[in-house]
C-alpha cells in the first residue's frame, strides 16, 4: 500500500456519492409509504445503497496494488 | 435452569474465556507466530466501536426514532473510505514516532508539548469515563433482567444493593486485572497487544454472532420473514410512522449532524486510535479493512429494526425496555439458550469497549498527565532514581484500576440520571473536539501549538456548557433553571439555544458551536502566532508522513551523549535488560558490531527518545532525553545552524549569480581584449609592409647603380665617383632606418636599456648642437640660443635625450627656409617641469600633419613624388622616448609661418642638487 493514488481518488469519489445517496433529500425520495417484498421502500433503499457503497470500495481497494 | 448460578458462573467461565485466548495470542507472539497478523482480526478489533450502547441501544432508538438510529453507523463506512488517506497516514506517522495514544499523537505532532498532552488526556478521561459507566451500566441491567428469567422485566436500579454482592463490581474487577494482564505486559506501551487484540476480536465474533442469532431467532422464528414483521407492524398505527423518516423524532439535520459526529467519532475515540492505529500490525490491512469493517456494521444493523418493531409489538404495553428487546424476546420465549447467547453477547459487547478504551485512557494518563507531572517534581528526585521501570508499570496498572473504579462510581453515582443514560453521543461531541487539531495537524504544516490549545480549550469550553452541564441539570445536579433561563437569566446565554440559535437537537446545537468555536480559535490563533524549531520540525514529519521517511537534519539540533549514558537512562525506565536488547537489536540494524560500538549521533538519540516515547510518552521523552544528552531547548546558536542550513542555499545561489555576472564581465573584457589583439595585428601588419616599402626604396636605387656601374665599365670617373656616392647615401640610410626600426621596437617592448644618471640639460643641447653644426652652416641658418643660466640638473638617459635633440634640431634644418634660415632653440623651468622648445621659420605644418607626423613613416608632402628626406622613424621615436621620461612631445605650427617642436621633462627627473650654472651664449 503506497502513496495513494489513483485508488484513494476513486475511494473519494465513492465517499462523496456515499454522503449524497445517504442522506436528504435524497433519502427523502424514498420515504414513501410503498413496501417492496413487504419491507418499506425506506429500509430497502437505505441497506442497499449501504450494501452497494461496500461493494464499490471493495472492488476499488481489490484492485489497487499493495 | 437458567439459574442465577449458571449465569453466574457462564459470565465468568466467558471472562475466564478471555483471559485463556489472551494468553494464548501473546504466547503465538512471544514465539514469532503471530495470530492477529492479518487483515480479518484487524477488521474484528475495530468492531470494538459496536458497544453495549450498540448491541442493547440501537433497538432502543429504532424502537423510538425508527431508522434514525443509522447515522452512527453510516458516518464510519463513510469515513472508511477516507481511511486510504487519512487512517493510513496517522499509522505511518505514529510508527514513526511510536506514538501510543491520541493525546501523545497530538502533543507530538505540535512540539512535543506536555501541555497539550495534558489537556488531550483531561479531556478524554472526562469524556469517556461516563462513557465507560454506561458499559457497566449496562452489564449491571443485563444482569438483573436475565436474573429474573423466565420472568420479563425492566431493569431494577443497581444502586442499591451492596457493593460486593454487585456482579458488575466483581466484573469491573475482572476487567481491571485482565487489562492489567495483558496490557501492561510490556512496559514499552508501543509494542502492541497481541492476546489482548486476539480477546477483543473473538469479543466481536461473539457479539455480532449473538445478535444475528437473536435477529434470525425474532425475524424467522417469532414471525415469518422480514415481509411479515413489517406488514404486521402496519397494522398498529402508533408504529406506522416509524416506518417513516421524518415521522421519528430525527430529521434530516440531526441526520446529517449524527453522521458527520460518529464519523469524526470512529476516528478518534481513544479506543479506535488503540486498536486502529497502535494495534495495527500491518498497514496493509487496513486495506481489507476498509470494506470489511463497514461490512461488519451492515451485518450488525440488519436485525435492529425486525427486533424493534417485534418488541414493540410483543409488549404493546411499554411496561418493557425497548432497550432490553434483545434481552426481553428470547426470555419472553422461555428460549434459555438464546438469552444466555444473547447475555453474553452483550457481555462481550460491553467489555470489549472498557477493556480497550481503559487501555488507552491509562496509557494517556500515565505518558501524559501522571510521568509529566512526577519528572517535574524535583523533590521526588525522579532524575536520579536507577530504575523507574517499575514506577512506571505502576503508575500505569494504578491508572487503569483508577480509571475502571472511576466508571463504576459514576455508575453508582449517576445510575438512571440523564447524564448517564445519554452519555453515548456527548462523548462523541467530546472526541470530536480533537479532529481540528489532528486533521489540521496532518494536512497544514502552519498549525501552530498556541492555536491546538486555544481550539482544544474553546471547544472543549463550549461542549461542556452546552451538552455536559445541560446533562447535569437535567439530572437534577444543577439547578434546571440554568437551562430554561441561561446563565444568570440571561436568555441568550441559553445552554441549549445559544445567542438564540434555536431549531436543533442538543448534539447538533453542541458540535456546531464548539466545532465553530474549536476550529475558529485553532485557525485564528495558529495564524497569529508563530512555530518554535521543534514545532517546525514535528509538523514536517507529520504533514510529510506520506513521503519516505526522512528527517529533518537533527544534527543541527542535537549535543552529545555517550552510548552508556543512553543505555543507563532508558534502562530506569525500561529495565537494564531490555534496553541493552533493544540498543544490541539497533546496533545490528544499523551495521554496528555491538552496542559499544554505536555512535551517540541523532540518529540514535531519536532511536532512543522513541523508544523512551513508548514508555512515558513523547513530550517526556523529549524532556527526559535531554537531560542527558544536554539538548539546549533551541538556544541561539542552534536556530541559527538551522538557518545556516536554508542561508546556505541561498548563498549558494546568489554566488552562482554572482559568478555568473563575473562571467559576463570577463567574456566582455576578453572580447574587447581580442578586439585590440586584431588591432594590434592589423597594425603590425601595416608597419611590416610599410617597412618592407620603405627598405625597397634605398635597395631599388643601390641596384640600379650598381648595375650601371656593372654594365658600363666604360663610364667616366666622375660618373662613377657619382653613382657610388648615391650607392654609399643610400646604403647609409638603409642601415640607419634598419637601427631605427630596431630601436623603436626595442623602446615600444620596452627591451631597450636605459642608462640613467645626472646631466645637464644645457650640455646635452649644447652637444647636440655641436654634432649639427655642419647642418647650420651649410645652409647658412642663423642660430639663436636662450638657456637660462640657473637650470636644474636632471636624471634620465643621456644619450636618449641627446637622440631627440639632435632629430628636432636636423628636422628643423631640414625643413627651415632655404635662405633667411633662423632656428631658435629655447629652454625654461615651467610649472610641469623642464621645457625645450625648438622653432624653425621653415614652411609650416598643416593641422592635418600635424596629427600624422608622429605616426610611424609619415613624413609630410608627397611621397610619391618627392624624395623622402628622412626615414619617418625619427618624431615616433622621439615621442616614446619622452614619453618613457613621462613628458610629452608636441608640435605648434601654422603653414606658411614656420614650427616649433617642444616637449616637457616633468618634474621628476629633476635631480635634488641644483648642477653649478654656467655661463653660454653664441
Amino acid at each position: 500500500m503506497t502513496r495513494p493514488g489513483i485508488h484513494g481518488q476513486r475511494l473519494i469519489a465513492v465517499f462523496l456519492l456515499g454522503c449524497l445517496l445517504l442522506n436528504y433529500p435524497l433519502l427523502y425520495l424514498f420515504n414513501v409509504s410503498h413496501r417492496i417484498f413487504g419491507i418499506p421502500v425506506l429500509y430497502v433503499y437505505t441497506f442497499s445503497a449501504w450494501a452497494l457503497l461496500i461493494a464499490l470500495t471493495a472492488v476499488i481497494v481489490s484492485r489497487a496494488p499493495d | 435452569m437458567l439459574t442465577g448460578s449458571v449465569i453466574v458462573l457462564a459470565s465468568f467461565v466467558y471472562v475466564g474465556l478471555l483471559f485463556a485466548i489472551a494468553y494464548y495470542g501473546d504466547k503465538r507472539a512471544d514465539a514469532g507466530r503471530s495470530i492477529i497478523a492479518n487483515p480479518y482480526i484487524y477488521t474484528l478489533s475495530l468492531a470494538v466501536y459496536c458497544t453495549s450502547w450498540t448491541f442493547y441501544g440501537s433497538v432502543g432508538r429504532a424502537a423510538t426514532s425508527g431508522i434514525g438510529f443509522l447515522p452512527i453507523f453510516i458516518g464510519p463506512t463513510l469515513m472508511a473510505m477516507l481511511w486510504w488517506y487519512v487512517m493510513l497516514k496517522m499509522i505511518r506517522i505514529s510508527k514513526a514516532n511510536r506514538i501510543t495514544s491520541i493525546a501523545d499523537f497530538i502533543a507530538s505532532r505540535y512540539g512535543k508539548s506536555q501541555l497539550l498532552g495534558g489537556l488531550v488526556t483531561i479531556i478524554a478521561v472526562i469524556g469517556i469515563v461516563p462513557y465507560i459507566s454506561l458499559q457497566l451500566k449496562a452489564v449491571s441491567n443485563s444482569f438483573s433482567i436475565i436474573l429474573k428469567y423466565p420472568a420479563v422485566a425492566s431493569a431494577d436500579s443497581q444502586t442499591t444493593i451492596p457493593l460486593l454482592a454487585d456482579n458488575t463490581f466483581t466484573i469491573a474487577l475482572l476487567l481491571a486485572v485482565f487489562t492489567i494482564l495483558f496490557g501492561t505486559r510490556h512496559l514499552d506501551a508501543s509494542e502492541r497487544h497481541e492476546g489482548l487484540v486476539a480477546a477483543i476480536a473473538f469479543e466481536s465474533i461473539v457479539k455480532l454472532l449473538a445478535f444475528i442469532a437473536v435477529g434470525v431467532y425474532v425475524t424467522y422464528g417469532l414471525y415469518d420473514g422480514f415481509a411479515d414483521i413489517f406488514s404486521s407492524a402496519v397494522e398498529y398505527p402508533q408504529l406506522r410512522k416509524l416506518l417513516e423518516f421524518g415521522g421519528s423524532s430525527v430529521d434530516h439535520v440531526s441526520w446529517a449532524s449524527l453522521t458527520f459526529l460518529s464519523m469524526l467519532a470512529i476516528m478518534f475515540l481513544p479506543r479506535q486510535f488503540q486498536v486502529a492505529v497502535v494495534e495495527n500490525v500491518d498497514e496493509r490491512h487496513l486495506k481489507k479493512a476498509v470494506w470489511l469493517f463497514p461490512l461488519y456494521l451492515l451485518a450488525i444493523n440488519v436485525f435492529v429494526l425486525p427486533i424493534a418493531f417485534a418488541g414493540l409489538m410483543h409488549f404493546p404495553a411499554g411496561n418493557v425496555d425497548a432497550d432490553s428487546f434483545v434481552l426481553t424476546l428470547p426470555i419472553a420465549q422461555q428460549q434459555s439458550l438464546l438469552t444466555l447467547t444473547v447475555f453474553i453477547g452483550g457481555l462481550s459487547a460491553a467489555t470489549g469497549m472498557v477493556i480497550v478504551e481503559t487501555i488507552a485512557l491509562s496509557t494517556m494518563v500515565c505518558n501524559n498527565l501522571a510521568m509529566p507531572l512526577l519528572l517535574r517534581l524535583t523533590v521526588l528526585h525522579l532524575h536520579e532514581r536507577a530504575d523507574l521501570s517499575k514506577l512506571i508499570v505502576g503508575i500505569r496498572r494504578g491508572a487503569i484500576v483508577g480509571v475502571l473504579m472511576l466508571g463504576y462510581g459514576y455508575f453508582r453515582l449517576a445510575g438512571e440520571a440523564y447524564a448517564l443514560v445519554s452519555i453515548g453521543l456527548i462523548s462523541f461531541a467530546a472526541v470530536a473536539q480533537f479532529a481540528p487539531a489532528i486533521l489540521g495537524g496532518m494536512f497544514w504544516k502552519g498549525a501552530t501549538r498556541r492555536g491546538a490549545i486555544c481550539g482544544l480549550v474553546a471547544g472543549f469550553a463550549v461542549w461542556t456548557y452546552t451538552l455536559l452541564l445541560p446533562s447535569f441539570a437535567k439530572s437534577g445536579w444543577l439547578p434546571i433553571s440554568f437551562v430554561e433561563q441561561g446563565m444568570f437569566g440571561v436568555s441568550l446565554l441559553k445552554p441549549l439555544e445559544l445567542f438564540g440559535l434555536a431549531g436543533f437537537d442538543d448534539i447538533t446545537h453542541c458540535l456546531f458551536w464548539s466545532l465553530f468555536a474549536n476550529i475558529g480559535a485553532y485557525i485564528f490563533i495558529s495564524l497569529l502566532t508563530t512555530q518554535s524549531i521543534a514545532e517546525q520540525v514535528q509538523a514536517a514529519l507529520f504533514v510529510d508522513a506520506h513521503i519516505e521517511p526522512r528527517r529533518p537534519r537533527a544534527e543541527s539540533l542535537r549535543g552529545d551523549a555517550s552510548v552508556n549514558e543512553l543505555i543507563m537512562l532508558l534502562g530506569r525506565f525500561l529495565g537494564q535488560r531490555r534496553a541493552r536488547d533493544a540498543f544490541a537489536a539497533y546496533a545490528l540494524k544499523t551495521g554496528a558490531k555491538s552496542a559499544k560500538e554505536l555512535k551517540p549521533d541523532a540518529d540514535l538519540i531519536h532511536f532512543a527518545e522513541t523508544l523512551l516515547a513508548g514508555a512515558i510518552g513523547a513530550g517526556s521523552a523529549n524532556v527526559v532525553v535531554a537531560s542527558v544528552v544536554q539538548e539546549e531547548p533551541l538556544g541561539i546558536d542552534k536556530v541559527m545552524n538551522i538557518l545556516d542550513e536554508t542561508s546556505q542555499a541561498l548563498a549558494y545561489s546568489r554566488q552562482l549569480e554572482q559568478k555568473s555576472r563575473e562571467l559576463e564581465v570577463a567574456t566582455a573584457e576578453l572580447r574587447s581584449a581580442n578586439q585590440r589583439l586584431q588591432e594590434l595585428d592589423r597594425l603590425k601588419d601595416d608597419f611590416v609592409s610599410t617597412v618592407t616599402h620603405e627598405l625597397r626604396t634605398p635597395l631599388t636605387s643601390i641596384r640600379a647603380f650598381s648595375e650601371i656601374l656593372h654594365d658600363n665599365p666604360a663610364l667616366d670617373l666622375a660618373q662613377r665617383a657619382k653613382f657610388l656616392g648615391i650607392i654609399t647615401r643610400e646604403s647609409e640610410r638603409l642601415t640607419r632606418l634598419i637601427n631605427q626600426v630596431l630601436d623603436l621596437a626595442k623602446i615600444e617592448s620596452g627591451n631597450a636599456k636605459w642608462h640613467a644618471g645626472e646631466i645637464s640639460l644645457r650640455e646635452v643641447i649644447e652637444d647636440a648642437l655641436s654634432s649639427t653644426s655642419q647642418l647650420f652652416s651649410d645652409k647658412a641658418i642663423a642660430l639663436e640660443l636662450k638657456i637660462p643660466g640657473d637650470l636644474p640638473t636632471i636624471v634620465a638617459d643621456r644619450d636618449r635625450l641627446m637622440q631627440v635633440m639632435l632629430n628636432l634640431l636636423s628636422n628643423a634644418a631640414k625643413f627651415c627656409a632655404d635662405t633667411g634660415g633662423r632656428i631658435t632653440v629655447r629652454c625654461a623651468l615651467v610649472a610641469d617641469g623642464l621645457r625645450v622648445d625648438v622653432t624653425d621659420n621653415g614652411i609650416g605644418i598643416s593641422a592635418e600633419d600635424q596629427r600624422m607626423i608622429f605616426e610611424k613613416f609619415r613624413q609630410v608632402g608627397d611621397t610619391l613624388t618627392q624624395k623622402p628626406q628622412g626615414t619617418g622613424l625619427g618624431l615616433p621615436i622621439c615621442r616614446q622616448i619622452i614619453h618613457h621620461f613621462g613628458g610629452r612631445l608636441w608640435v605648434d605650427s601654422a603653414p606658411g609661418s614656420g614650427a616649433t617642436f617642444s616637449f616637457v621633462l616633468p618634474r621628476d627627473c629633476i635631480a635634488a642638487t641644483p648642477a653649478p650654472s654656467r655661463k653660454f651664449g653664441t
